[in-house]
């Protein structure tokens, strides 16, 4: 009977478990954004989870793009247009599919690419405390801090390679236009003073009677 | 004890029968739906998704469409493939990284009764994990035996070493950023001095022939 218990007990704690990473999730994509269009995302999101959407455009163009952030009834809880980079945390006033949308229809031609981190709710914990009625050990909360301590290191990061990402593709497109443009450069230089001599040339070899006009 | 289990249980359960991965998104029949994960190199990745079909007649998405699939390309940083796969409806893939840079991942669907029944719209769930977040711990934590102490020192070094990894990446990408700048500073100088000498030397070229070309018409 209390090994029956037992086992009910742990399938309920793992069930929890599932249950609890079901809710509380966070998602992080990076996705190309073609010129002229506009790609959406939904998610399911309970009443009273705190969320935060963060967004950045890694390359193209002038690195903008529209964002907009719409909750279930189609009100608008966030707006802004071409802003390269930002942060909106909200707490979820109803249940339902909340939808955010990036557009890029204001730009004819550069495609960009955007990243974004949609955290909603907390983390799921390590373990299904549910018989955690005792306080943390000191061991066990410098654990958590330290892990807290981590998880802002890698954000840290996150943001820094994609700061870097944008850096590294202006100056790649940077190489690529001076080596374009002094090759061209040099071309239309060496064409111009041709054809001027050239052009030159051709004003005087046919008229040989016009030496009085170079005399007045 | 055992009235209060069947409860959350039975809540629990249903919620665990139609799993959600969070974030979804609508794409087209024939569309291609290309993900960036900028990663160092040996890195796991893991993704799952789920697709859903729209339903005309009911006018909702199906819970789960058999015999649609969708085929999952990744690229590397060199644009190799490093994997090219049909998955069906429900999909969970896994690749560990190589070579450090960004990986594509590319997502299409293959099916073409879509334009007969759904009038071209499907639902994706997407949930893509990179390093640390693709180990489950309760599961190394039942595999390896470990106490709640262990496991909490497991996920800290977990979590370093991918600190370590990106580092590793950084200095590798700050170096091909220096190579860059340095190949522009390179190029400036030189074309710049090119173009001097090149119009200099026209310009000697223009004012000679010329002088020529005027004596021997007796204008000078």
């Amino acid at each position: 009977m209390c090994s029956y218990h037992g086992t009910i007990r742990v399938l309920v704690q793992v069930l929890w478990a599932h249950l609890l990473c079901g809710w509380a999730f966070g998602s992080e994509l990076t996705f190309e954004l073609p010129d002229n269009a506009k790609q959406c995302f939904y998610e399911d999101i309970i009443i009273g989870t705190k969320c935060t959407l963060e967004f950045q455009v890694v390359t193209g163009g002038h690195y903008d793009v529209d964002c907009r952030l719409e909750d279930t009834d189609g009100t608008v809880l966030y707006k802004e247009m071409k802003k390269q980079y930002d942060s909106f945390t909200f707490t979820a006033a109803k249940n339902g599919t909340y939808k955010f949308c990036f557009s890029n229809e204001f730009s004819t031609f550069t495609h960009k690419t955007v990243y974004f981190d949609f955290q909603v709710g907390e983390d799921p914990p390590l373990f299904p405390n549910e018989n955690r009625v005792t306080a943390l050990t000191q061991m066990e909360s410098a654990c958590v801090s330290i892990h807290e301590a981590l998880k802002s290191v890698i954000d840290y990061q996150t943001h820094f390679r994609l700061r870097e990402a944008q850096g590294r593709s202006r100056a790649e497109d940077l190489n690529t236009r001076v080596a374009f443009w002094s090759i061209g450069e040099a071309f239309i230089l060496l064409v111009v003073s041709i054809s001027q001599v050239v052009l030159l040339r051709s004003f005087f070899s046919d008229r040989k009677t016009t030496t009085t006009r170079v005399g007045s | 004890m055992m009235l209060a289990a069947p409860g959350p249980g039975i809540v629990v359960l249903f919620a665990w029968l139609s799993p959600s991965y969070a974030l979804y998104f609508h794409i087209g029949e024939t569309e291609k739906k290309c993900f960036i994960e900028e990663i160092p190199d040996e890195t796991m990745v893991i993704g799952k998704y789920r697709t859903q079909l729209w339903d005309k007649q009911t006018g909702s998405f199906l819970p789960a469409t058999p015999g649609l699939g969708m085929h999952v390309e990744i690229k590397d940083s060199d644009t190799k493939i490093i994997l090219s796969r049909q998955y069906g409806s429900d999909g969970r893939f896994t690749f560990t990284s190589h070579t450090p840079g960004a990986h594509q991942i590319c997502l299409h669907s293959n099916s073409t009764k879509m334009a007969l029944f759904a009038g071209g719209k499907l639902r994706v769930h997407l949930d893509i994990q990179v390093g640390e977040h693709t180990n489950n711990y309760p599961e190394i934590a039942a595999k390896d035996k470990l106490t709640e102490l262990q496991l909490r020192a497991r996920q800290l070094l977990d979590q370093v070493e991918q600190i370590q990894k990106e580092q590793n990446y950084q200095q590798y990408r700050e170096e091909r950023f220096r190579m860059t700048s340095e190949s522009t500073n390179q190029r400036v100088l030189w074309w710049s001095i090119a173009q001097t000498l090149i119009l200099l030397t026209t310009g000697i070229w223009q004012m000679k022939h010329l002088k020529s070309f005027f004596e021997a018409k007796k204008l000078v």
